[in-house]
C-alpha cells in the first residue's frame, strides 16, 4: 500500500477527506452502463461455460430464524453434489451457531464454510459482541466470515468507527477470510457505495459484499458494477486484490450471467474465479442446474427433477 | 445680423466612436426636393470590416448581460429619443405632423422591444419531457453578429430592424438607408448616450450595393438581414454569398412599419440551445 | 484470449425479405425509375443486397407532382385524422421493429444492438410524438391556424437512415405537408420498407414519396420549382450548395450539418461515467454521428488517469458482425467513407499526433476501422478541426474552464458539446458559454423526439424535434 493510502485512516478527518475525494458516481450513467451490459447475449458454449462458472461461485445460503441442523446438513449435501456432472459450489453460508454443523457436513469436500457474524443483519451491537461472535464462528470451523458494517455510523459520517470495527473483526478472523457486507440498499447513493467499498478495502476486507439479503434493494447490477470498479481501482492503487460478492435477489441463470458479464467487462479475467467473485444465493442454484440440463439435453427442464433442499 | 449655423459633420458609428470613412470619401445627401443637406461618409469595405470586428468584440459582453439590463438600455434609448423628438422630426423631411407621428412610432417600438428582453426566453424556450431520467431545457440564444441592410424609412424602419436584433443579445452592423442616412447618424448619437456598449450597434452610411456584398460574404458575420435591399439581383447575390458560412438570412421586405411587428424579426436571429442533465441521487 | 469468450449470438436474417430489386415509391405505388439502377451492399461483407432504381429528374418531377396532387386533401384533413395515420405508422413500426432493425444493420453496418435498442425505438417514438401535434397546432404558439408549407423536399444521410427519415417525415406530415424524400444511395432499403408501411397504414397516395438515387437525384429534389420546403441532413459542404441553390427561391430551408464537438472532462468528473460518455460519444454508430464528441478536451491534471481508463475500456469494445447482438462497433458504411477516415487518420500521424488502437482483429471482408485515439493533438491539427465521421477521437488538454470554452468554441461548427463535472454551477456556466445547439452535461449522445436538435454556425439552422421542430414545416 502506498504511503498516502496507509495514512488515510490516521484520523476521522483524513479518512473522510479521502473517501469524499474519490470520483463521484453519476447514477444515471452507472445504471445505463449496467443495463447495457445486461443486454449481452450469452449463448451455446459461452452459456455452458458461464453456468458452470456461476455454480462454482455460489455461496449457498440459509439465513433464517427457523434454520436447524437438519436443514443445514441437507444444504451441505446439495453443495457437495449439486447435480450430475456439475461442479461443487464455493461455500455454504449459515448463522454462527450452525457453523459446526456445516463444518462437519462439508469436511473434506473443498466447499468452504461461511458464517455471517457481527450481529447480522443489523450490526447493531457492541464491538465486543461482534468480535466475540467472529471468534466463536472461526473456532467452530468457519473459513469465511461475512460481517456487516455499521451503516448507522457510516451514514452519520463516523467513517473511522466503521473502519476500526472492520479492522478489529479482521484481526479476530485470524486465517479466515473476511467478507464485508456494505448493505448497499441502506447506503442509498452510489457515491456511498463507492466510499464504503474503499473503506472496507482499506480496513482489510478480503471481499466486499453487497447485501445481507434482508434489505431491498439487495444486489442490483449497477451496485455490483460500482463495487467491481472499486476493487479494480484499489488493486491499481495498492497492488492488493479484493473479491466481490453480490448477494440477495440473484435468482435466475440470466441474473447470474449478467453478473459474470459485469465482471468480465469491468474487472476482467483476474476476478473470474470463485476465489474472487461469489454469488450469494439460495434458489439460484436450481435454476442454474435446470439451464445446465436444458443445454445438455436440448429440452426445457422441469422443477420436479431438481431437489429442493 | 443673422448668425451662421454650426453644421454637424455626419460620420460613421463604429465601436462606439464616430470615425470618418477610412477611404476619405463622402457623398452628398439631399432633401426630397433636391436641396443639399449634408455630406455623409461613404463607407468602404474596410469600414465594414472594422464594424464587423467591433460587433464581434462587443458580442460576448452584450449577450452575457442580463436580459433585464438589455431591456433597461433599450428603454433608455427610447428615453433619449423622446428628448430629441423635435430634432428627429426636423431631420425626417416629412410634413411636421407625419414626422412627429413617425418619431413617436419609433419611440414606442423601442419601448415595445425593450420589454421583450426578459420575456422572449419564456416564450421561445421549452421544457422538454424526454423519455428518461433527464432534465432537458431549450432556451433561445442570440445568433451573434448580424449584418442589417436597413430599409428606406430612415428612423422608424431603422429602429424596427435594429431593436429586434439587439434586444436578444446580438450585435449588428447596419447599412443605413442610402438616400436618407442622416437620421441614422443622429440615432447613433442617441445610442452613444444610452449606456449601450460600444460596438453593439455599428452604423455605416454609403452605397448599399457596395457594402452589402462584403457583409454577406464576411465569414465572421453569422446572419444577414436584407430587409432594405430593393434590387432583386443584389439580394440574390447576397443570399448566395451568405451560404458560404451558412448565415441565417432574412429576405427583403416591404417598407410598411405600421403593423404589429410580431416575433419574426427576433426569432430570425435566435438559436435554440438544448441542455441535458441526468437526474439521479 | 479472455477466460470468458462470448460465443457468436447472431440475430436472425430470416425476419427480412430483401427483394432482388427495388423501384421508386411515387403516388402510393412502387414504380420503375428511369435512371440506371445501382447496387446497395452490406458494408460488413461487401455482398450486394439489392438493385435499386435511380430517380431521374423526370422521376423526381413525377414525385413532386404526386405530392402536390395529394397536398390539398392531406392538408385539408382535420388534424385528428392526420394524427391517426401517423399513430398507425408508429404502431406498424413497433410491430415490425425487428425486421426494420435487421434491415437497417444489414444495409448500414451498424450494430444490431443499436438499431434494435436506439434507432428503431426512437423512430417509432418520433412518429408518436408528432402524431400528437397534428391536431394541436393551434395551441403551439403560432397563431390560431398555422398553415403547412406545401411539398417538402427532404434529403437524408446514411448514418441513421430510419431515424433521419422519421425526423423529416413525421413533423412534415403532422403539419399537413406532403413529402418527397431521398434516402442516401448507400442505405435506401429501410426507407423503401417504410414506403411499404405507408401502404399498410393506407396513407393516402402521394403524401409520402420516396425517390432513390445519388447526389443528382437529391439536387433535383432540392431545385424543383414546385417544392416549398427543403430539409437536408448531411455534410456542411453539401449544405452550403443547397443554401446557395435555394437562395432567392423563397423555399423554407432547414439544414442539419456537420460537427466537431468538444467533450470536456474536468478533474472532478464522475470518471467511470465520463469514460462511458466519451466512448458513447465517439464510438456510437462507428462515429458516423454529426454530433459525435470527436474532440476530447481533458483537464491536464487528470490526463494520464483518464487516458489509462479510456484505453482499458477501449480494449473491451467488441468489433465485428453487425448482426451479432454483442457487437459494439460495426462496419464503416462505405469504401468511400473508410478511405476518408484513413486519410484523416494518416494526416493526424503525419502532423505529429500519436495514434493508438486496442488490439483488434478486423474481419477480412467488408469496410472496417478500429476504434482509434490520438493523443498530443493540437487545435491546429486537421484531426482537431475537420469532421472525420468515424471512430477516431482526438484528445487535447486544457487548464481552466475559460480555456476549455475557448477551445471548444474555436471551430466553424456548433452542433453539440459535452461537459463532465460534478459541480453544478460550473455546468451551467459552461453550458451558457458553449456555442452549440445541444449541450450534454454528464451524459452524451442522448436523443428524444421531445428535445430540439440542431446547430449553431456552420452546423446548420432550424431545429428538429420538440415544439421548435414544428416551425420548420409551418408557414410561420
Amino acid at each position: 500500500m502506498t504511503t498516502s493510502l496507509a495514512d488515510v485512516a490516521s484520523s476521522g478527518a483524513t479518512l473522510r477527506a479521502f473517501l469524499h475525494g474519490l470520483p463521484g458516481v453519476d447514477r444515471v450513467g452507472a445504471d445505463q452502463r449496467a443495463a447495457m451490459l445486461g443486454t449481452r447475449s450469452i449463448k451455446t458454449t459461452a452459456k455452458a461455460q458461464a453456468i458452470d462458472l456461476a455454480i462454482s461461485m455460489v455461496d449457498l445460503t440459509t439465513l433464517e430464524g427457523a434454520d436447524t441442523p437438519g436443514k443445514v446438513r441437507a444444504l451441505c449435501a446439495k453443495a457437495r453434489h449439486p447435480g450430475e456432472g456439475a461442479p461443487r459450489v464455493a461455500a455454504v453460508c449459515v448463522y454462527p451457531d450452525l457453523v459446526h454443523v456445516a463444518a462437519g457436513a462439508l469436511a473434506g469436500s473443498g466447499v468452504k464454510v461461511a458464517s455471517v457474524a457481527t450481529a447480522f443483519p443489523s450490526g447493531r451491537s457492541s464491538l465486543e459482541v461482534k468480535v466475540s461472535e467472529t471468534k466463536l464462528a472461526v473456532a467452530a470451523g468457519a473459513d469465511e466470515i461475512d460481517m456487516v458494517i455499521d451503516r448507522g455510523a457510516f451514514l452519520a459520517g463516523d467513517h473511522l468507527k466503521v473502519y476500526e470495527e472492520i479492522a478489529a473483526v479482521k484481526a479476530a478472523c485470524g486465517d479466515a477470510h473476511l467478507k464485508v457486507i456494505l448493505e448497499t440498499g441502506e447506503l442509498a447513493t452510489y457515491d456511498n457505495v463507492r466510499r464504503a467499498s474503499w473503506l472496507a478495502m482499506l480496513a482489510g476486507g478480503d471481499f466486499i459484499k453487497t447485501s445481507t439479503g434482508k434489505v431491498s434493494p439487495a444486489a442490483t447490477l449497477p451496485v455490483t458494477l460500482i463495487m467491481l470498479e472499486a476493487v479494480r481501482d484499489f488493486r491499481d492503487a495498492t497492488g492488493r486484490q479484493v473479491g466481490v460478492k453480490p448477494a440477495g435477489g440473484i435468482r435466475t441463470t440470466k441474473d447470474a450471467i449478467k453478473n459474470l458479464v459485469l465482471v468480465n467487462e469491468t474487472a476482467g479475467d483476474d476476478w473470474l474465479s470463485p476465489d474472487w467473485f461469489r454469488l450469494g444465493a439460495s434458489s439460484l442454484l436450481n435454476d442454474l442446474l435446470m439451464q445446465r440440463q436444458k443445454l445438455a439435453t436440448g429440452r426445457y427442464a422441469g422443477p420436479d427433477y431438481f431437489t429442493l433442499d | 445680423m443673422s448668425r451662421l449655423a454650426v453644421r454637424k459633420t455626419y460620420k460613421l458609428f463604429i465601436g462606439g466612436a464616430f470615425p470618418r470613412s477610412e477611404s476619405g470619401r463622402s457623398y452628398p445627401v439631399t432633401s426630397p426636393k433636391g436641396d443639399f443637406l449634408a455630406n455623409a461618409s461613404r463607407a468602404s469595405r474596410k469600414d465594414a470590416r472594422d464594424a464587423v470586428s467591433a460587433a464581434r468584440k462587443a458580442f460576448p459582453g452584450w449577450s452575457g448581460a442580463t436580459a433585464y439590463n438589455r431591456g433597461q438600455i433599450l428603454y433608455r434609448i427610447a428615453e433619449m429619443l423622446e428628448g430629441r423628438r423635435a430634432q428627429f422630426a426636423d431631420e425626417l423631411g416629412l410634413g411636421k405632423k407625419a414626422a412627429l407621428e413617425s418619431v413617436d412610432a419609433a419611440i414606442d417600438r423601442l419601448v415595445w422591444y425593450a420589454g421583450w428582453s426578459d420575456k422572449i426566453t419564456s416564450v421561445r424556450g421549452t421544457a422538454n419531457p424526454v423519455a428518461g431520467p433527464y432534465f432537458n431545457l431549450s432556451t433561445p440564444e442570440p445568433t451573434g453578429v448580424v449584418a442589417v441592410v436597413a430599409p428606406a424609412d430612415p428612423l422608424l424602419g431603422l429602429v424596427s430592424v435594429v431593436a429586434p436584433v439587439i434586444v436578444t443579445g446580438n450585435a449588428c452592423v447596419v447599412v443605413a438607408a442610402e438616400r436618407t442616412p442622416l437620421p441614422a447618424i443622429t440615432l447613433a448619437e442617441v445610442l452613444a448616450t444610452s449606456d449601450l456598449p460600444g460596438g453593439v450597434v455599428n452604423i455605416l452610411t454609403g452605397h448599399q450595393a457596395e457594402l452589402a456584398p462584403w457583409l454577406a460574404a464576411h465569414m465572421d458575420v453569422n446572419a444577414l438581414d436584407l430587409t432594405g435591399v430593393t434590387d432583386a439581383d443584389l439580394a440574390l447575390r447576397c443570399e448566395q454569398d451568405a451560404a458560404e458560412n451558412l448565415k441565417r438570412v432574412l429576405g427583403p421586405a416591404g417598407d410598411d412599419w405600421s403593423g404589429d411587428p410580431g416575433l419574426g424579426r427576433m426569432t430570425a436571429f435566435l438559436e435554440t440551445k438544448t441542455v441535458w442533465h441526468p437526474m439521479g441521487v | 484470449m479472455s477466460m470468458f469468450e462470448y460465443a457468436p449470438a447472431p440475430e436472425s436474417r430470416d425476419v427480412v425479405d430483401i427483394k432482388p430489386s427495388y423501384g421508386l415509391f411515387i403516388g402510393g405505388e412502387f414504380t420503375d425509375g428511369s435512371g440506371p439502377s445501382f447496387k446497395t451492399v452490406n458494408p460488413a461483407t461487401e455482398e450486394t443486397l439489392a438493385e435499386v432504381a435511380t430517380a431521374s429528374s423526370d422521376d423526381v418531377d413525377r414525385a413532386v407532382q404526386a405530392a402536390r396532387k395529394a397536398f390539398d386533401a392531406w392538408s385539408g384533413l382535420p388534424g385528428s385524422e392526420r394524427a391517426k395515420y401517423l399513430f398507425r405508422i408508429a404502431r406498424i413500426i413497433q410491430e415490425r421493429a425487428r425486421e426494420l432493425a435487421v434491415l437497417e444493420s444489414l444495409d448500414n453496418g451498424k450494430p444490431i444492438r443499436e438499431s434494435r435498442d436506439v434507432d428503431v425505438p426512437l423512430v417509432a417514438a418520433h412518429f408518436f410524438y408528432y402524431a400528437g401535434w397534428a391536431d394541436k397546432l393551434s395551441h403551439a404558439g403560432f397563431g390560431p391556424d398555422p398553415r403547412p408549407l406545401g411539398v417538402a423536399g427532404q434529403v437524408i444521410p446514411w448514418n441513421f437512415p430510419l431515424l433521419m427519415l422519421a425526423w423529416k417525415i413525421a413533423p412534415a406530415l403532422a403539419c399537413g405537408n406532403t413529402v418527397v424524400l431521398k434516402p442516401a444511395e448507400t442505405t435506401p432499403l429501410t426507407a423503401l420498407l417504410i414506403a411499404e408501411i405507408c401502404q399498410q397504414a393506407e396513407l393516402p397516395p402521394g403524401v409520402v414519396n420516396i425517390v432513390t438515387g445519388a447526389g443528382e437525384t437529391g439536387a433535383a429534389v432540392v431545385a424543383h420549382p414546385d417544392v416549398n420546403k427543403v430539409a437536408f441532413t448531411g455534410s456542411t459542404d453539401v449544405g452550403r450548395l443547397i443554401a446557395r441553390t435555394v437562395a432567392g427561391s423563397g423555399k423554407k430551408l432547414t439544414l442539419e450539418l456537420g460537427g466537431k464537438a468538444a467533450n470536456i472532462v474536468f478533474e472532478d468528473a464522475a470518471l467511470d461515467q465520463a469514460v462511458e460518455g466519451i466512448v458513447n460519444g465517439i464510438f456510437f454508430n462507428q462515429g458516423h454521428v454529426c454530433c459525435a464528441g470527436s474532440r476530447l478536451l481533458v483537464q491536464e491534471s487528470i490526463q494520464e488517469e483518464l487516458l489509462a481508463a479510456l484505453k482499458r475500456r477501449l480494449a473491451t469494445l467488441r468489433l465485428g458482425d453487425p448482426l451479432d447482438k454483442n457487437t459494439d462497433i460495426g462496419a464503416i458504411n462505405s469504401a468511400e467513407q473508410l478511405a476518408k477516415i484513413r486519410q484523416l487518420s494518416e494526416a493526424g500521424e503525419s502532423e505529429g499526433a500519436e495514434r493508438w488502437s486496442p488490439a483488434c482483429e478486423l474481419p477480412g471482408r467488408g469496410y472496417w476501422f478500429p476504434p482509434t485515439l490520438f493523443t498530443g493533438v493540437a487545435q491546429s491539427h486537421r484531426i482537431a478541426r475537420e469532421e472525420i465521421f468515424g471512430p477516431v477521437l482526438s484528445i487535447l488538454t486544457f487548464r481552466t474552464p475559460a480555456e476549455a470554452v475557448e477551445k471548444a468554441n474555436n471551430t466553424p461548427y456548433g452542433l453539440s458539446a459535452g461537459i463532465w463535472t460534478e459541480k453544478g454551477s460550473r455546468i451551467l456556466w459552461m453550458a451558457d458559454k458553449l456555442r452549440a445547439g445541444v449541450v450534454w452535461a454528464n451524459t452524451f449522445n442522448r436523443f428524444d423526439p421531445a428535445s430540439p436538435f440542431g446547430g449553431y454556425k456552420e452546423s446548420g439552422y432550424g431545429r428538429e424535434g420538440g415544439l421548435r421542430g414544428l416551425e420548420a414545416y409551418l408557414d410561420v
